[in-house]
């Protein structure tokens, strides 16, 4: 009796298992599997502030596909591993999504080194790849299938510095000389490089010209100095730290200049905006995307209130307005192409990307043929009126006025600098 | 460029109170490396962790950054004198402490940035303080506080620091051991006690120092490595175990960083109190106040 019950539950089990593979085998492929998209992202490291806001950003655009039944009839999977802001691991992170998870399609992480590491791994792969927030990185690789998200075009320093240069070349009297103060590092040089070409376009004269150690603790007297030359325009390259001290410096020293700011990077995330508060009174900095009037595209404003909400939560940059829209709109244009061309392969993807006009949340995005944007875009906004400490005043665009390009001003420039410190 | 009689005395200014603050950093160092041959490279990022308990302080209990870095030096203290019983156990006691106990401390200085980053993050920290955004003008001469609080609270700590060398049983011991454990144990005083007293000290000063940082700066969790090389320079250059050496060191290199940037550039400011240093040391191979 106990064999054969053996024998009858043997027998039973593997009807069971046969019968099971026979429902798997008819079931059509596409419901079990979903659309895999990889790619790293900074979660940890010096660039984490702004990955986890790209990645929370992300994620909220593969609820909103799959609500909507997917791509290609699939739901979305995002596949990430963090990259820890480090290139050295983006080999590795591409070669499990690629051999292992065997994703469908891929993204870069976050930044220019991160995308330069992703870039060869796409090359030989012959799949699309768009770069979230890279400074011309196919200038040298000339990759026929990559795109960039950053609204910057092919000379990024020129871009950068240029609407800064305009809002200044609108004062009443015209300002004369200009006083440079970068970092004496790769991203200070081309700023430096881009004050230079844009200064000289303008028949502007450069009366101070310096760089100083990324280490310096305190620039009070690199301040001074700049204050010692007169300049009616002091343009300023920093990475974030050197932007926080740079600002501290020049209201101790009580810079007096036509106009201040440039290309201070940074300055733009509620962390800075948070410590400096009333000190940013005055600079004009560069920005990529501010809430004004005409750079409000459809949905940008309904999914920045949604991620204002989730943000807090997951203790990201809690008004967004740096990358968030830009991360979704990466992975919508991603979509967009798929579902155009019905494909996932670079050799459909990539030459329709580079002949379409793309419709985002940042706005129509036309890819040149670098794969940068064809039409740079960026803004210079002065801060104005900032009281106190509260991030919250940052929200919207009472502090933060649009001054350039003139298609998206949203109000007027204060000079002297000093008249803005108030 | 004309170098006006307001930048050069600003910049003088800038260079002393700056100077002061290295001094604060590098005091700990000095105990550590000059009196107790243990070359704790990880000392400024102890530092970094004190300034992120004063950020926890301010933030918790609104407590002044100062004072909550006064109030965290007997808890870093404590820590110090437990890290010295490991650093003694695996490296010192086995006679392997010069690369070994390098290596010790250099891995100690990622898994403590590791361990921050998890903490707190990689953004930007920072406290508030009234002094902090304040600046005091004398005609032509500005001092901010930012900087002048950190420089005052850097020589009380420093004369502290001497009168308890000077004046105290222990802190004579302390010298002592620098210069002849087997001497001291005739005295009946343990060499490793009071080395074990000594890092604990050297570690507390590092509560202080993290005040100073996090008054002067924004804080992230890498922000120990811009000062290793200035406070290892300022060690050597006042002399080895010298407090009086530490200060005028510190002091120098702060002028010396302010006044290249005046007169030269700010590009060369590195290169040049560098250069300095190793021009003093070719004259002085002992430092300034060192034994020679």
């Amino acid at each position: 009796m106990t064999t054969l019950s053996r024998r009858v539950m043997g027998a039973a089990t593997l009807g069971a298992l046969a019968a099971l593979s026979a429902a798997a085998f008819s079931l059509p492929a596409a419901a079990e599997e979903p659309l895999k998209i990889g790619f790293s992202m900074a979660e940890t490291g010096p660039l984490a502030g702004t990955g986890k806001s790209a990645l929370l950003a992300m994620t909220m655009w593969a609820e909103d596909i799959n609500a909507k039944g997917g791509l290609l009839g699939r739901q979305v999977k995002l596949v990430h591993y963090d990259d820890q802001s480090n290139p050295a691991n983006v080999p590795a992170i591409y070669a499990k999504l690629l051999d292992i998870d065997k994703v469908d399609l891929i993204n870069s992480g976050y930044g220019t080194p991160i995308i330069a590491s992703t870039i060869p791994i796409a090359m030989q792969h012959d799949m699309v790849l768009i770069g979230l927030f890279g400074l011309a990185n196919n200038a040298k690789f000339k990759y026929d299938k990559f795109f960039g998200i950053f609204p910057a075009g092919e000379k990024p320093a020129l871009t950068i510095m240029q609407p800064f240069f305009d809002a200044a070349m609108t004062m009443n009297p015209k300002p004369k000389t200009v006083a440079a103060v970068y970092p004496e590092m790769e991203f200070g040089h081309a700023i430096m490089n881009g004050i230079k070409a844009v200064a000289s376009a303008a028949g502007l004269q450069i009366v101070y010209d310096q760089g100083f150690p990324p280490s310096m603790t305190d620039l009070t007297t690199v301040v001074r100095q700049i204050q010692a030359t007169n300049p009616d325009i002091v343009a300023i390259g920093t990475q974030p730290g050197q932007s926080i001290a740079i600002v501290r410096a020049i209201s101790e020293v009580g810079l007096k200049a036509m106009i201040v700011g440039g290309g201070m990077t940074g300055l733009q995330t509620p962390d800075a905006e948070g410590l400096l508060g009333e000190q940013l009174n005055g600079f004009v900095n560069f920005n990529i995307w501010l809430p004004a009037p005409k750079m409000q595209y459809p949905g940008v404003m309904d999914f920045l209130k949604r991620y204002q909400e989730r943000a807090k939560a997951a203790g990201v940059d809690p008004i967004g307005y740096y990358m968030a829209p830009w991360a979704y709109a990466d992975l919508q244009i991603l979509s967009q192409a798929v579902e155009a061309t019905k494909s996932t392969a670079g050799d459909k993807l990539g030459p329709y990307m580079h002949e379409t006009t793309f419709k985002t949340l940042i706005g129509d995005v036309k890819l040149g043929e670098s794969g940068e944007w064809a039409n740079p875009r960026m803004l210079a906004a002065q801060f104005q009126h900032v009281t106190g400490n509260d991030i919250e005043q940052f929200k919207g665009t009472d502090k933060l006025i649009v001054l350039s390009p003139a298609e998206y001003k949203s109000g007027d420039l204060i000079y002297p600098f000093q008249d803005a410190r108030h | 460029m004309t170098v006006t009689y307001p930048l050069l005395i600003n910049a003088v200014i800038t260079g002393l109170l700056m100077g002061g603050f290295y001094a604060a950093l590098s005091v700990g160092a000095t105990v550590a490396f000059g009196l107790l041959d243990i070359v704790n490279i990880a000392h400024p990022t102890f530092a970094v962790i004190g300034a992120y308990a004063v950020l926890v302080l301010n933030r918790t209990f609104n407590i002044d950054p100062i004072l909550a870095g006064l109030l965290l030096t007997p808890v870093f203290y404590g820590a110090g004198t437990l890290l010295y019983r490991v650093y003694y156990h695996f490296f010192e006691r086995r006679g392997d402490d010069a690369m070994r106990g390098l290596a010790f401390f250099f891995g100690l200085m990622f898994l403590a940035e590791v361990v921050l980053i998890i903490l707190f993050g990689v953004d930007f920290r920072y406290v508030q303080a009234p002094y902090i955004t304040t600046t005091l003008n004398y005609g032509p001469i500005a001092l901010p506080l930012r900087l002048a609080v950190p420089f005052a609270g850097s020589l009380v700590m420093l004369v502290a620091l001497e009168l308890f060398l000077k004046k105290t049983f222990i802190g004579h011991a302390i010298v002592a051991v620098a210069q002849d454990p087997f001497a001291l144990r005739l005295v009946a005083a343990s060499p490793v006690r009071i080395k074990r007293i000594a890092f604990g000290v050297a570690c507390a000063s590092a509560a202080l120092a993290g005040a100073f940082i996090i008054v002067i700066e924004p804080l992230q969790p890498a922000v120990g490595r811009d000062f290793i090389g200035r406070v290892f320079a300022i060690c050597v250059f006042g002399g080895l175990g010298s407090l009086p050496g530490t200060v005028v060191a510190a002091i120098s290199l702060g002028l010396v960083e302010n006044l290249t940037t005046v007169f030269i550039g700010p590009s060369w400011s590195p290169a040049v109190a560098f250069g300095a240093l190793l021009a003093t040391l070719a004259w002085r191979p002992s430092g300034l106040f060192g034994r020679s």
